[in-house]
């Protein structure tokens, strides 16, 4: 935290101005503005299809933006994509890996692409599977991999050339939880470092362990911008208390009588209840006859309450 | 758009990764060409020997199987490059996504299609090496000229890889290149003077045939291997270096079209 703030008056690593894309008419990132600052890990959070993957892939100049201006070092993508591209890396949605090549020979490949001197590539491909755990893979065939080895594998290509930002597009989507926590350590090694990150996600738990400032994306619009905490607070408070089962019309008259927000579900009411313990005293002691949770807000909360909880897809 | 400022030397890492993989299986890749000519030759020398009594061409009686040899080589140098950039380049651009990986480091897509067209015409060249040195043994090249092969298959891999990567560009999937290859390589492989001279063909086919990129590699390669041809070689080396060139911009346009969006 102290690193990000000392560094907040350093020129931002990117600066997203009125961003939009277009498909065929049909409108995938709606001019969206945000910054990313040296040393901070950038989230990008939103249901699927709300556009994160778009403007991901327009940040690594893989798509041309339809409107607006996207600076990544303070360089133009448009025109200085080759070099903005060296000094990243990005580990994509997809898994691009190539199966032709040995696990060691990917990282060789790749960092042949960046035009990388052999013997660097060489030390560096070491390095890399040592800090993934992945020496006794060396010699496998790409396909012969589990997902956490994958992911492991893409996330250590994408750092062949010791890029200043990393680009990270769900980075964990998929994973049993001791991948996923060892991808978070090792995410966590790297902002010690002092490397840049900017992720999408739809994991609220990634989000609020990984990002010191992120955004909530849908329909290509940004909903809001804050840090994980501060989006907590703002949106729904410190605490809930979640209530099921029927006859739920005197809470209702409570709540609003006491002007405590609340949503509604098909068979709960999600009380936003904020840290007030005497409404909550209240309502365990006059309402809890069944199926009552008291817990702290997550994001996942904030998220939900911004974007609806019908489905998407 | 094109961006053809977007092309430099760093194209070299995409071929040599298509190497790094070629090597890998090298003694299968070897074995078709090693075999090839000496089965069709075996099969069209034997077995059709008694039913051909042979036949005239660029003025010169020649044997049956003489006449044919030479358009082994073309017809290999076709099919080598033209699989290449059609089902081995979809399969990494579609199903493996490498071209999307690469897509994140300083490569530019035209670096990477020009890479894959020039593979494919390595990769045809090889062969092609390979063919010539095997029908040599059979006494059916004349050396040193037939060594001439060797740049003449890199043009003619050029041709074909650029058209295939163009049908890779616009084709739905992988299933539909039955389609070019059903309308286009068969009736090539078949009419281009490869089992017999074109002059056996009505007028309006000859004329046909001209326009058959396979038709002017063939006559090369029987212009290397025997000295003899149909048609002036520089119009044959103009026409090929002209198709080569004009399906390079189409098959960049193309696969710009698919990929960039």
């Amino acid at each position: 935290m102290e690193q990000g703030q000392a560094m907040a008056t350093e020129a931002p690593i990117i600066r997203v101005d009125n961003l939009g894309k277009r498909f065929n008419g049909l409108v995938a990132v709606d001019s969206i503005s945000f910054e990313v600052r040296t040393g901070e890990c950038f989230g990008l959070l939103g249901p699927n299809g709300a556009g994160k993957t778009s403007a991901i892939r327009m940040l690594y100049g893989f798509s041309p933006p339809s409107s607006g201006s996207l600076r990544v070092f303070g360089l133009d993508v448009a025109t200085d994509w080759r070099q903005i591209r060296s000094r990243i890396g990005v580990c994509q949605q997809d898994n691009t890996l190539d199966p032709d090549l040995s696990v060691f020979q990917n990282l060789l490949v790749f960092a042949s692409y960046f035009g990388m001197p052999t013997r660097l590539a060489g030390e560096r491909a070491e390095e890399l599977l040592r800090f993934f755990a992945l020496e006794k893979k060396r010699d496998a065939k790409v396909g012969e991999l589990s997902g956490g080895l994958t992911r492991r594998l893409t996330l250590a290509r994408a750092l062949i050339n010791d890029p200043e930002l990393i680009i990270l597009d769900e980075p964990t989507t998929g994973l049993d939880p001791q991948s996923r926590h060892l991808l978070w350590e090792r995410l966590h090694t790297l902002r010690s470092q002092g490397k840049t990150f900017i992720l999408t996600t739809h994991y609220m738990e990634e989000a609020a362990q990984l990002c010191d400032r992120l955004v909530i994306m849908d329909h290509g619009k940004i909903l809001v911008e804050g840090s994980p905490t501060g989006l907590i607070e703002t949106h729904v408070g410190r605490s809930i208390i979640e209530i099921g089962g029927a006859d739920q019309d005197g809470l209702r008259n409570f709540l609003h009588e006491r002007d405590v927000d609340f949503d509604e579900m098909a068979e709960r009411l999600v009380i936003y209840s904020n840290g007030d313990t005497a409404i909550e005293q209240a309502i365990h002691e006059g309402f809890c006859s069944r199926q009552c949770t008291f817990r702290t807000a997550t994001l996942e909360d904030v998220f939900l309450r911004l974007t609806g909880r019908e489905l998407r897809e | 758009m094109i961006g053809f400022n977007n092309i430099s030397w760093r194209f070299v890492s995409v071929w040599r990764r298509n190497l790094i993989v070629y090597r890998k299986i090298w003694k299968v890749n070897f074995l078709v060409p090693l075999l090839e000519p000496a089965f069709y030759i075996l099969a069209f020398g034997l077995g059709f020997q008694g039913l051909v009594e042979g036949l005239t061409y660029g003025g010169q009686p020649l044997t049956y199987t003489r006449f044919m040899a030479p358009a082994l080589i073309g017809i290999s140098i076709m099919y080598n490059a033209f699989f290449e950039t059609t089902y081995n380049s979809f399969v990494r651009m579609y199903y493996q996504k490498t071209f999307d990986g690469m897509m994140t480091t300083p490569l530019s897509l035209e670096e990477i299609i020009l890479a894959e067209i020039v593979w494919s015409a390595t990769k045809a060249t090889a062969a092609a090496l390979i063919m010539t040195l095997v029908l040599g043994l059979f006494g059916f090249i004349l050396f040193p000229q037939g060594l001439l092969i060797v740049p003449l298959a890199f043009l003619g891999g050029l041709a074909f890889g650029a058209v295939g990567m163009f049908f890779t560009g616009i084709i739905p999937s992988i299933d539909m290149f039955n389609l070019p290859i059903f309308l286009f390589i068969t009736p090539m492989f078949l009419f281009s003077g490869t089992f017999f001279p074109v002059t056996q063909l009505p007028a309006w086919a000859q004329s046909v045939a001209l326009i058959f990129p396979l038709y002017h590699l063939v006559e090369l390669t029987r212009y290397c291997c025997l000295g003899l041809v149909e048609t002036n070689p520089l119009i044959s080396i103009g026409f090929l270096l002209g198709f080569a060139l004009c399906f390079l911009v189409l098959g960049l346009w193309a696969m710009r079209r698919r990929l960039i969006k």
